[in-house]
Formats: C-alpha cells, sequence, structure tokens
C-alpha cells in the first residue's frame, strides 16, 4: 500500500479512483488529570505521555483507512490528510482521510 | 487568621511563578539548544510544501512521513498572556511556545525520512491543535504535526 501527501505517484499511472477513504479515532484526554501533566504545567517542557498518546491515535486512525483501501481494492491512498476536532470537552476525534486509488 | 490565608496564597502564586520562571527559561533554552543542532545536523534534507516534483527527480518510492509533539506552558508564561490579555498585543510567551513545537515536530518528521534514506520531504503540511481547549483547570498544552512525503531516490 502506497500512502502519500502527493497528488500522483511518480512514475506510475492512475487507472482507476475508487472514492474516499477515512479512518478515525476518538480519544478521551481527561488522563489531564495525570499528575506528571499538571506538574509540566507549572515548569514548562514537553508532555511526553500526550505525544506518545496521540502518536498512537493518530497511527491507528491511519491504519484503519488503510483498511478500508484495501477493502475496495485499492493499492494507494493519496492526498492523504490529517485533522483533530474535538467532538466534546476532554475527548478529541483524529481522522485521516484521502483518496483510494489504483496504480498500474 | 484570615489574612494569613491570603498571605499564604500570594506566597504560593509568587513561589509557582519562581518555579515557572526558572525551569521554563531552563528547559526553553535547552529545547532551542537542541532544534538549532539538530536543524543543522538535518539541513541537508530539504522539506517543501509543492506538490509536484521536479522532472529531474524521475519515478522515486515515496512514503507518507510524521512527526508530532506536545508542548505544556509553564506557569509563568500563562501568567504573562493572562496579563498581556487585558493589554492586548503580540504574547511572546506564547510566540516562543508554539514555534518551538512546529520545530520539533518538523524535526521528528525529518528524522523519520532519514532512517527512510530520503533526500526531500515534498507536500509538507502542519496542524495545530490545543489539547485541552475551554477547560479550566487543565493542562494547557499545545500539539503540533507536521506531515509530508518523502522522497527516496
Amino acid at each position: 500500500m502506497i500512502t502519500s501527501t502527493l497528488e500522483i505517484v511518480p512514475g506510475r499511472t492512475i487507472t482507476q479512483h475508487l472514492g474516499i477513504v477515512q479512518g478515525s479515532t476518538v480519544r478521551a484526554k481527561n488522563i489531564g488529570r495525570d499528575i506528571a501533566a499538571s506538574l509540566k504545567n507549572i515548569v514548562g517542557g514537553e508532555l511526553k505521555g500526550y505525544s506518545e498518546l496521540l502518536g498512537e491515535s493518530r497511527r491507528e486512525a491511519f491504519e484503519r483507512m488503510v483498511q478500508q483501501a484495501e477493502a475496495k481494492g485499492a493499492n494507494a491512498v493519496l492526498n492523504v490528510r490529517f485533522t483533530t476536532s474535538s467532538v466534546a470537552q476532554g475527548a478529541s476525534e483524529i481522522l485521516a482521510y484521502g483518496s483510494a486509488v489504483v496504480v498500474e | 487568621m484570615e489574612y494569613l490565608t491570603e498571605i499564604w496564597q500570594i506566597l504560593l502564586v509568587v513561589l509557582l511563578l519562581m518555579l515557572g520562571y526558572g525551569f521554563g527559561r531552563l528547559a526553553e533554552r535547552r529545547h532551542y539548544r537542541t532544534i538549532l543542532r539538530r536543524e543543522e545536523a538535518l539541513g541537508d534534507l530539504i522539506v517543501v510544501c509543492s506538490k509536484t516534483l521536479p522532472e529531474a527527480a524521475g519515478a522515486p518510492a515515496t512514503r507518507l512521513v510524521m512527526g508530532s509533539v506536545v508542548v505544556s506552558v509553564d506557569y509563568f508564561k500563562r501568567f504573562v498572556a493572562h496579563l498581556r490579555m487585558l493589554f492586548g498585543g503580540r504574547v511572546h510567551t506564547y510566540e516562543s511556545l508554539v514555534d518551538r513545537a512546529r520545530r520539533e515536530a518538523l524535526l521528528r518528521m525529518q528524522a523519520e525520512a532519514k532512517a527512510l534514506g530520503a533526500t526531500m520531504i515534498f507536500n509538507t503540511r502542519f496542524e495545530t491543535s490545543s489539547i485541552s481547549k475551554g477547560q479550566d483547570k487543565s493542562v494547557g498544552s499545545v500539539e503540533v504535526l507536521a506531515y509530508g512525503t518523502a522522497v527516496i531516490p
């Protein structure tokens, strides 16, 4: 599976467009009660726990998108985008989407 | 008796401010130092926002790469920002925070691309979100994601 933020695959032609595919995951962020994180809020610095959590959920959203593309019979997802939105207070949705295509 | 608790509260705020100022500046300075060092080390990896590859590139392999970071505000930065909100204007303390986060995310993306043996990254995009928007008494932080397409010749 080729994934890319470009609209083309260099050197190969797109033979079929299979439409938009997406994957998302909703995570609660209320580990905000984390003692380490609130301590960090006084002294500043990177919140490693949050970095990992978000990286993980983004990977999951991405994987789901790739699975959907595979189910459609695509071999590449082009023009991939990520967005984050807050669904409710304390929870956020991470969405990955792109166009599923068949390249020869 | 009552004024004693008030004094105690004021002392606590002053203490937190000093902690935030001291450690926050230390963390920021240390972070900037590593950023500058790594930016130099990864300087040969070209990052662009354009969507089309130059024709000379031929038909290289491409891979999606990304890097993200969550950086926390400190007590002092937040205090200064709250003061600024009374008068308006540039909030320098937050500017340096998001600048650091963005450069760090970019560097992590570059490091991932470098590990794949890439020479360029195309169509790079940034996404910024705040973790706890509008929530009182919660952790204030900014998340930056950088992603793009690594070109592996």
